[in-house]
């Protein structure tokens, strides 16, 4: 695709630079979204009625302002944009990434990268058709692998967990998930122009790895317990 | 010349007669290659031996041979200018071992098509200086140089980046073959001084646009760009580089 000609008329909301942009701050959306959910996720230690009060309360937000579910929906609308945004762009700059290298080198290493940057693709694609699946156990179809019922949050998730490669799917999710944030969150404060001295480089790395910790880690806990039997029915 | 240190090597290098013709890697034995030739000096007797042989030699770029124009630049095993941080032509053979296999290949990028061999054309980078890596001014006496004040954190860091030489180095290595970091040292260099500030928007617009007409992929920040870098430009240019764009966007660019 090298050309002589000069582009004329150039427009920045055109270019790579503003995909990546739309990007790392849809990433964003998902990172304050992901946050509230392993909150939830975590009353599960304080129980049942805990957990299920919790996840009819996340219905009444709002109310009476809000119509019952308003602010659940606003939230769904918001999450699904950014994930149409998220998706879009990524597929966008792979497209470009792979013609702009069509003739592959018969020996090329890494220097310099890390495991998590290289695995920003494929493992975008893995937590895509995680988030598909999860969308059915828990909200869209409600599947429940052990046979029981699916009315009762909390039951739900207990039955889920108990199946030991449902909580190995989980925890390979959650993996995939702590790897993509490791990267992510630098790549969206470097995309940000946030990252513009050694010492904020420095700083933003840091930040990275330890949000993709804290929610690999905490989201986690709860399919461990479960499984170990410290959270039952 | 011989002595006990030099050493026979298996040269796997990227042949390709002119840029419409298809390539292979094709394999050639070289003895007593001594640890202190340069990296080129040792394509140079490889050279000698195939002109000997009344065969094609091997075509690669090279200018200054000290390491400060940037015409050289050749993948050797899967590292940009080899495994250590310098360019080509100031690489050893000391950083290899006798016996050792050395895959050599041309940059890979479709905006660096390859015209033959090792030789690629880097007439991209051009265009996207054409559309920016410069100031404005008008020609005459040179105006006195301390009437424009520049604070020394900001001239070094100008400094510091404009040791780019526009080898290509970073798109060889990225895996998007993005020249985000080559883009990046220009944008940060003038942008940091006063003379660059009157085209600082339109120059970042340009650039970005050119580069992205020209066929390079976009950045995804993963850092082997960086590390190949002969002139260890930071990764905080590319960062400068997205500010100023979209500070630019917010000017209504």
């Amino acid at each position: 695709m090298s050309t002589t000609s000069l582009v004329k008329g150039a427009r920045a909301s055109r270019s790579t630079v503003a995909l990546k942009l739309l990007m790392a701050v849809s990433g964003l959306v998902f990172i304050g979204y992901v946050l509230l959910h392993m909150y939830g996720n975590l009353k599960a230690f304080a129980g049942h009625d805990a957990f299920n009060e919790y996840a009819e309360h996340i219905r009444e937000i709002g109310e009476p302002i809000l119509p019952h579910e308003g602010a659940l929906w606003i939230i769904r609308v918001v999450l699904l944009l950014a994930l149409v945004v998220h998706v879009y762009t990524g597929l966008a700059l792979w497209g470009r990434a792979k013609k702009a290298r069509t003739t592959p080198y018969a020996v090329k290493k890494s220097t310099g990268a890390n495991f998590a940057s290289r695995m920003m693709r494929w493992g975008g694609v893995t937590l895509l058709l995680f988030i598909i699946w999860h969308l059915l156990n828990f909200t869209v179809g409600k599947v429940n692998v052990s046979g029981g019922a699916t009315n009762d949050p909390f039951n739900l998730m207990v039955d889920s967990f108990s199946v030991w490669w449902l909580t190995l799917i989980y925890l390979a999710a959650m993996l995939a998930l702590g790897a993509h944030l490791h990267h992510g969150v630098w790549s969206a404060a470097q995309t940000l122009g946030l990252t513009g001295t050694a010492g904020a480089r420095l700083r933003w790395k840091r930040i990275a790895f330890v949000t993709a910790l804290i929610i690999s880690v905490g989201f986690s806990l709860v399919p461990i317990a479960v499984l170990a039997g410290v959270i039952s029915k | 010349m011989s002595s006990n240190d030099n050493m026979s090597l298996t040269l796997k290098i990227w042949r390709q007669p002119d840029a419409a013709s298809a390539g292979a890697l094709h394999t050639y034995k070289l003895d007593d290659v001594s640890p202190d030739m340069s990296f080129l000096e040792m394509l140079d007797v490889l050279n000698e031996q195939l002109n000997a042989n009344n065969e094609d030699p091997i075509a690669f770029d090279s200018d200054c041979r000290e390491g400060i124009c940037g015409t050289c630049g050749l993948m050797i095993n899967g590292d940009a200018h080899g495994p250590e941080v310098t360019t080509t032509c100031q690489l050893h053979m000391r950083s290899f071992v006798d016996g050792e296999t050395i895959t050599i290949e041309p940059w890979r990028a479709t905006a660096f098509p390859v015209l033959k061999d090792l030789v690629v054309d880097r007439s991209a980078f051009d265009r996207i200086i054409q559309q920016g890596g410069y100031i404005s001014v008008n020609t005459g006496s040179a105006p006195e140089a301390h009437s424009v004040p520049v604070p020394r954190e900001d001239a070094q860091r100008a400094f510091n980046v404009a040791t780019c030489i526009a080898c290509g180095a970073c798109v060889a290595a990225c895996p998007n073959g993005s020249a985000s970091l080559f883009m990046g040292a220009k944008i940060t260099h003038l942008g940091e001084l006063p003379q660059g500030q009157p085209e600082r928007d339109s120059r970042v617009v340009n650039m970005v646009a050119q580069h992205d007409h020209e066929g390079f992929g976009g950045c995804t920040n993963i850092g082997m760009c960086t590390a190949a870098c002969p002139k260890e430009i930071p990764l905080d240019v590319i960062s400068q580089l997205n500010k100023d764009l979209r500070t630019a966007m917010r000017h209504g660019h």
